[in-house]
């Protein structure tokens, strides 16, 4: 009596629920191949994104294997094992085929982290190239601001009681240090396309994170420390900055630009910058 | 040593007080426990929809702000509320303290947790908790905006950080500590009981699989609910008493110096934080994962496959997980070499997961799968910790991080595996052990709409939020209007809400299906799964002491589901081998 209760309906749930596994592979497999232009990275904008967009695929590759063989096997064995009436089969395991899908996911996944260590290498073990443009960066509730070192080369000192975003002073140039004078501050960055450029990321209140999409850098501004990046831009545009770790009520709202132009047009961009210090 | 008649048969207290509000009894406990996740649950999903109605229609009128829209602190506000309740309240408290309590015991054969009165005050520990957490809803500036996770110095500096995070982020922190005493408490128990209270015959070999992801999750609970207690300890002391342990020198908050701290490190509560955060997935997830291993097992009638398997991959899950809290630091500007190690090792947990995955359809491969609703949700919970898992693999990768951290990947990630595979785990045991709890079966018809609504609402949930990840959506946005690029994601975002809307909506009829049941459901025998555990020997619900004096005698494993030659297709645990009925 109870088996017969059982087998009814069983056949349906299980090809309903099989059903809805298959559709719902093929749905999300089809998505991940077709890379709709809404959902997807946007180009990568250095020689560097390249390498990352790289290790995304193969870990793409790879997990979409484990994906299907997952689902698809979860939807097989649903639908082959319903209830019809059979006697169940009896074992409780078989330790050769525990050792071949442990060895094959220890090869799998411990092999793609080893692959992709090189460009997290590459970003952060090695330093600027030499002669990069020093960029520093500082986040505050809920702006960003950039300054260049000037003709000088040095960045000038700052000092918290001067900090006045108000009176147009964000960062709390010391005018006393000489150094400081001809810092250029602006609340968006001009970067020459195919210079390296070193970025040194700071806050001056809470952790805001430094995130463009198209340089495929992220790097949090943590209080108290001043964190290197770096990066050599190939491809001419303006580039949104989106702060990517919450910072307060602001947090949506606080993005800036990454203009990468030709070394001509920031020369004269930052010539115009440094002119206008003078003038003040 | 005094004997009782009948083997030291204890009566319940007759009091109300005594038998439902400050009970010693486990069963009682759990039960409170599951209610308060079931309130807070509940709670925490309709802040959520409150999130996604915002993010869609910014312009609605919300009932609870009287000046008529959503600002961005309210919106954050919900953020960390959400969160902070879901996690602790719910993930925490259900699958472990909620069935843990309740069924861990009778499955050991014990008429109690070892400390009944510690039980008690676990559980009235973390009702304190949650009333406090919740009233910061109710202060002035409201509740925090910094997230559940709290980090400095925006959670250290207090009011001038913004609105929220003076007397509301005091309150989460308070409210967080005294959670912390609770699960400490209650890992203790559980641990205790688990090794010295096993009946005759319990040896570890013949442990269920849901007992052994109790006890390592309480051994988790232990070592990680100490860090994070410090950790809000002296995140307090930062806020109250002028110390500095998260706070550095030279900061300005909206152009006023703050001078009264210096020479502390936002990166030392990251790195406590997460030391308590890591683990802390994985106490929502691995009951879930003994409970699909019991469920699967039961309703395919077939063993668990590769039961030692599935205990050491619990082990080991719970070891490594205490060494890879760095991968949610990648790029919070620590050493970027011990991201190396950090991420092989979160690379690594990706082998005893798949080991799990591949052992669950090994138990239902061959079997003779009946479809419950309690099986559906252990199917579903399988699927969903395959989909949830292998985002992680991208994300444990500090050079894909660089572009996916603090995105709607990360958002889809943790919600598909710690979420809603967890929350699937808490369905599956209660519908699989609400006849045993109430006495009467749940709707299975009902059950089954739930199922249904909740599988494929969740994956439209949480699914497109890949996307918006991938398109490089940062979290915690209370707007998407601020930033350019995430203009073409609107269409996105009101998929998700609608898909929210109509899941969240669908949880009406398990509730209803809850009480309904409770009330007026079929009555359950003593054994209505033919399961083979412990508490499937006793009536439902249980006695007051759970054996009415006769602790049974354990002679078999906790799986012995179509052993050729038996006439029935299960053994019980507690058949001796005498009465096991033989097929000629």
């Amino acid at each position: 009596m109870k088996r017969k209760r059982g087998e009814q309906g069983s056949a349906a749930v299980a090809f309903s629920l099989a059903t809805f596994l298959v559709i719902f592979t093929i749905v999300t497999v089809y998505l991940f191949l077709a890379k709709p232009a809404w959902g997807w990275f946007p180009p990568s904008i250095t020689e560097f994104g390249k390498q990352i967009d790289a290790q995304f695929h193969r870990t793409l590759v790879i997990t979409g294997i484990v994906f299907v063989v997952a689902q698809l096997g979860l939807a097989l064995v649903i639908f082959r094992s319903r209830d019809h009436g059979q006697k169940a089969s009896f074992f409780e395991g078989n330790s050769t085929m525990e050792f071949i899908w442990t060895l094959a996911t220890v090869i799998m996944f411990v092999g793609l982290g080893l692959y992709g260590e090189h460009a997290w290498a590459e970003a952060h073990f090695q330093g600027a190239a030499p002669g990069a443009l020093q960029l520093e960066v500082t986040g505050q509730q809920f702006a960003w601001n950039f300054r260049y070192a000037g003709p000088d080369g040095k960045f000038g000192g700052t000092k918290p009681e001067l900090v006045s975003a108000s009176t147009g002073n964000p960062l709390g140039l010391d005018p006393r240090d000489p150094a400081s004078k001809d810092d250029v501050v602006s609340p968006v960055a001009y970067v020459p396309m195919g210079h390296e450029v070193e970025l040194l990321i700071r806050t001056q209140d809470v952790t805001h994170s430094f995130y463009v999409r198209e340089l495929r850098l992220k790097q949090d501004a943590v209080p108290g420390m001043t964190i290197h990046m770096h990066f050599n831009a190939t491809v001419p545009g303006e580039y949104e900055l989106a702060c990517a770790e919450l910072c307060g009520l602001g947090h949506y709202r606080m993005r800036s630009f990454v203009n990468v132009v030709s070394q001509d047009e920031f020369d004269k961009w930052i010539r115009d910058q440094e002119t206008a210090l003078q003038q003040q | 040593m005094v004997t009782h008649e009948g083997g030291g048969h204890h009566h319940p207290p007759s009091g109300f007080i005594r038998k439902y509000i400050f009970s010693l009894d486990h069963k009682v406990i759990g039960l409170q426990y599951y209610f308060l996740a079931l309130f807070s649950v509940f709670l925490g999903m309709a802040l959520s929809m409150l999130m996604r109605i915002h993010l869609v229609w910014p312009n609605a009128k919300m009932p609870f702000t009287p000046g008529g829209q959503m600002t961005p602190e309210q919106y954050l506000a919900l953020v960390t509320m959400h969160g902070s309740i879901m996690v602790f309240m719910v993930l925490t408290t259900a699958p472990q303290s909620g069935f843990g309590n309740y069924m861990l015991p009778i499955q050991i054969g014990a008429e109690d947790m070892a400390f009944p009165v510690l039980n008690m005050l676990s559980f009235w520990t973390t009702f304190v908790s949650l009333v406090v957490l919740v009233s910061a809803f109710f202060v002035t500036g409201g509740a925090p905006i910094s997230g559940w996770t709290a980090y400095p110095t925006l959670s250290a500096l207090g009011e001038i950080a913004g609105p929220g995070q003076g007397a509301g982020q005091n309150l989460w922190i308070i409210g967080v500590a005294i959670f912390c005493i609770g699960s400490l408490l209650g890992a203790l128990n559980f641990i205790t009981t688990t090794v010295d209270l096993r009946a005759k015959g319990m040896t570890l070999g013949r442990m269920p699989l849901t007992v052994w992801a109790w006890l390592v999750t309480a051994i988790l609970g232990l070592l990680a609910f100490g860090v994070l207690l410090a950790a809000c300890l002296l995140l307090l002391l930062d806020r109250v008493a002028g110390t500095s342990f998260f706070i550095p020198g030279g900061l300005v908050v909206t152009d006023t110096p703050i001078v009264s701290h210096t020479g502390g490190s936002p990166l030392l509560w990251q790195h406590l934080f997460w030391f308590f955060g890591h683990p802390e997935v994985y106490i929502a997830i691995l009951p879930g994962m003994g409970v699909a291993s019991h469920v699967l097992s039961t309703f395919s009638r077939k063993p668990v496959f590769g039961y030692k398997a599935m205990v050491g991959a619990l082990g080991a899950i719970g070891f490594l997980g205490f060494c890879v809290w760095g991968h949610h630091m990648f790029i919070s500007g620590m050493s970027p070499y011990s991201a190396f190690a950090f991420s092989l090792l979160t690379m690594t947990i990706g082998v005893p997961s798949a080991i799990k995955t591949f052992n669950w359809l090994g138990t239902l491969w061959g079997g003779r799968i009946q479809f419950t609703t309690a099986m559906m949700f252990g199917l579903g919970f399988v699927s969903l910790f395959v989909t949830g898992g292998l985002s992680g693999l991208f994300l444990a990768q500090p050079s894909i991080d660089l572009y996916l951290h603090d995105t709607y990947f990360v958002v889809a990630h943790f919600h598909l595996i710690m979420g809603v595979a967890a929350i699937f785990g808490i369905f599956a045991a209660t519908y699989f052990w609400f006849p045993k709890m109430f006495g009467r079966m749940l709707n299975e018809t009902i059950g089954k709409a739930h199922f249904w609504l909740t599988f494929v609402g969740v994956y439209s949930i949480f699914m497109p939020m890949h996307f918006l990840g991938l398109a490089g959506h940062p979290r915690r946005y209370a707007d998407t209007t601020g930033v350019n690029f995430l203009a073409p994601l609107h269409p996105v975002h009101y998929f998700i809400t609608i898909a929210a809307m109509i899941t969240i909506t669908a949880q009406l009829i398990f509730l209803f299906n809850f009480f309904y049941s409770m009330k007026v459901g079929q009555k359950a025998a003593e054994n209505p799964w033919n399961a083979t555990t412990l508490e499937w020997s006793i009536p439902s619900p249980p006695p007051f002491d759970n054996f009415a004096g006769h602790i049974p005698v354990v002679y078999r494993g906790p799986y012995e589901f179509s052993v050729p030659g038996a006439t029935d297709d299960y053994i019980p645990q507690y058949l001796a081998p005498e009465r096991v009925g033989k097929a000629h």
